[in-house]
């Protein structure tokens, strides 16, 4: 079977996110392969590893973005892909599920894995575009996967509880954290990883133009939200129970 | 003006809340507002979009949306949008709607705007980052539809009396379009309050350490009565709780009377799902943890003695009378 994992490098996760003064997302070169597209680049290791194939990691992003495919190989993925290009800064979900697709379009796939959301973007959204501009058929929010006979059976996290779907391949779906425990590079993986095929594309290697991918929407104003009157932090002691209490009966909720 | 509308999945209790909450809204944003309906049902909750400000509802009760979710609701939007030229749809955010938005948006070319949390106008959406500190406001360009995913309980949902027009809708969608299909469905029901209902939530995060102490806060929950018990995405990931307990950005929105947040940090992603509350109590044995600065009563203490205490003190100021 093969796989294709979209991870997207993101702005450290530990850090504090901070706006540029062109409104967009400050992104330095202390980023980090998205850990929410670990569990779905796990999901697909164990996969591959069980009935063989291929795993290909799939990045949109600045040239720092090697870093993150580096640690997809790094974790196992055979080869990777980076699209980067000057016309892709600031894209919106739109031009980045396009970008994406193209470059599924342009090759052999049985699957493809995203995160639920991104860590910095959270639209949440990239991926059933994605699906729909193949004409794949898609799941959301995964978190236990095997095949079937009709191509692969999952159960899928929903709001009372989960479901288990049915679904033709090829499909794009996306794994939500939690569905398992993403696997840290090992020395060994590290040093293959400098080995394995890593291609570079632009968008015009994708049959793409600049309009294709040009944001529809804007940032007009970013304005601080109004603060709130922070309360008041007291140390657990003689009273600290009472106070709560006193809280709940002022809210009139005892 | 072309119209505004709002995509209302229909589940077994009748429309989402959520579609109400954005029909309030819409109906401020133009006259001409319209529902789109689907799952079994959908005819019959039209009587509840209508008085919710749509005056036409385009109907499909096809047992399709609710069986293969995503693919055949996205194609049923692309055909009425072909017909009908709309401005604007605005969708609640749960993960269907975010898949059929998705896939909407790539039949359209048209904008998508994510976790909007306010519509300032027809062409604009206003959202919150970094956990609310900063509102952001987005114009929307290209194309119309704009396409627009709003966070729950971002305005109040109020009937304004009026009726709706049903229109049936008759896509027909080719077997081999269908995707994915749900063969079995589990539910793992909480007792007790809704959560996004209850005027009391106590939340649970990684400092309880396990499954068993969510126990602890189960039993807080019915010394207070009317409590609900949520948890933490780390809670959650964990499996100490189902996900149906989940509040916050990738989880749900809660606006209670109290909300006390027990061995939780106040992660940007769980503050957006909880910041609405109206009083907000931390017990967080960490002083600088963030979730500290933004509670109206903050204690620094360990919650395995906090919480028991605490369920103790109601209990005898109950029997006091
Ligand atoms: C895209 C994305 C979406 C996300 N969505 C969500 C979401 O919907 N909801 C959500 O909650 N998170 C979400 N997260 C995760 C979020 O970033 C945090 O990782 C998570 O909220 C942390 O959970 P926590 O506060 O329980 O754990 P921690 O951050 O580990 O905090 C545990 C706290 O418990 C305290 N503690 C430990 N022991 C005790 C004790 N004995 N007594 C008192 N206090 C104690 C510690 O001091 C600490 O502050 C999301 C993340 C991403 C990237
Ligand atoms: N620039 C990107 N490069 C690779 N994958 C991406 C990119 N943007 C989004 N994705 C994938 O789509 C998922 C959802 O992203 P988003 O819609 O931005 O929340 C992510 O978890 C990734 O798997």
């Amino acid at each position: 079977m093969d796989v294709v994992v979209f991870t997207k490098f993101v702005p450290d996760p530990q850090g504090t996110p901070t706006l540029g003064p062109d409104h967009l997302l400050v992104r330095g070169a202390d980023g980090a392969l998205d850990p929410g597209d670990e569990y779905g680049l796990e999901l697909a290791l164990q996969l591959v590893e069980a009935e063989g194939g291929h795993v290909t990691a799939v990045s949109m992003g600045p040239e720092e973005a090697l870093a993150g495919l580096q640690r997809a190989l790094a974790m196992g993925a055979d080869d990777g892909v980076l699209i980067t290009d000057a016309s892709l800064r600031g894209a919106d979900a739109l031009g980045t599920a396009r970008v994406l697709a193209a470059a599924l379009a342009g090759r052999t796939w049985d699957l493809a894995i995203a995160g639920v959301e991104s860590t910095d973007g959270y639209t949440g959204t990239v991926p059933a575009t994605i699906a729909e501009l193949v004409d794949a058929a898609g799941i959301s929010a995964v978190r236990r996967l095997e095949r079937a006979e009709a191509g692969i059976r999952v159960e899928r996290q929903v709001e009372a509880g989960f479901d288990v779907l049915e679904c033709p391949l090829p499909a794009v779906i996306t794994v939500t954290a939690g569905a398992n425990e993403p696997r840290y590079p090992s020395l060994k993986g590290i040093m293959q990883a400098k080995q394995k095929p890593l291609e570079r594309l632009g968008i015009e290697d994708l049959g793409l133009s600049a309009d294709d991918v040009a944001p529809t929407q804007a940032v007009v104003e970013v304005t601080d939200a109004p603060s709130t009157a922070g309360g008041e932090v007291i140390v657990a002691g003689d009273d600290a129970v009472a106070r709560i209490a006193d809280l709940l009966a002022e809210a009139k909720v005892i | 003006m072309s119209a505004i509308w709002v995509y209302a999945p229909v589940i077994s209790e009748g429309p989402h809340a959520a579609a109400l909450e954005l029909l309030t809204k819409a109906r401020t944003l133009g006259d001409q507002v319209a529902a789109v309906a689907l799952g079994p049902g959908a005819s019959a909750a039209a009587e509840e979009l209508g008085s919710h400000g749509a005056s036409t509802v385009y109907a499909g009760d096809d047992a399709v949306y609710v069986e293969h979710p995503g693919r055949p609701a996205a194609d049923a939007l692309a055909t009425l949008v072909d017909r009908h030229h709309p401005a604007l749809i605005l969708f609640p955010t749960t993960y269907d709607a975010r898949d059929v938005a998705g896939r909407l948006q790539a039949r359209t070319g048209s904008t998508l705007m994510s976790n909007a949390t306010d519509l300032p106008a027809r062409d604009r959406a206003r959202t919150e980052i970094f956990g609310g500190a900063k509102v952001v406001d987005v114009e929307l360009g290209g194309p119309e539809p704009r396409l627009v995913l709003v966070r729950p309980h971002s305005f109040p949902a109020e009937p304004a009396g009026g009726s709706a027009e049903v229109v049936p809708i008759d896509v027909d969608l080719a077997d081999d379009r269908r995707g994915a299909r749900i063969v079995e469905r589990h539910e793992e029901a909480a007792a007790g309050p809704k959560l996004e209902e209850a005027p009391v939530v106590i939340a649970g995060g990684r400092g309880l350490g396990g499954p068993e102490a969510f126990g602890i806060l189960d039993d807080l929950a019915s010394a207070i009565g009317g409590a609900a018990v949520g948890a933490s995405r780390a809670a959650v990931d964990a499996g100490w709780v189902p996900y149906s307990f989940q509040i916050g950005q990738t989880g749900k929105t809660v606006k209670p009377e109290v909300y006390l947040a027990v061995g939780i940090s106040g992660a940007l992603q769980h503050v957006v799902g909880m910041k609405g509350a109206r009083r907000i109590v931390a017990i967080n044995k960490d002083a600088e943890a963030p979730i500290l600065k933004m509670a109206d009563l903050g204690v620094v203490g360990d919650l395995f003695q906090i919480v028991p205490q605490l369920a103790e003190e109601i209990r005898r100021r109950r029997s006091a009378g």
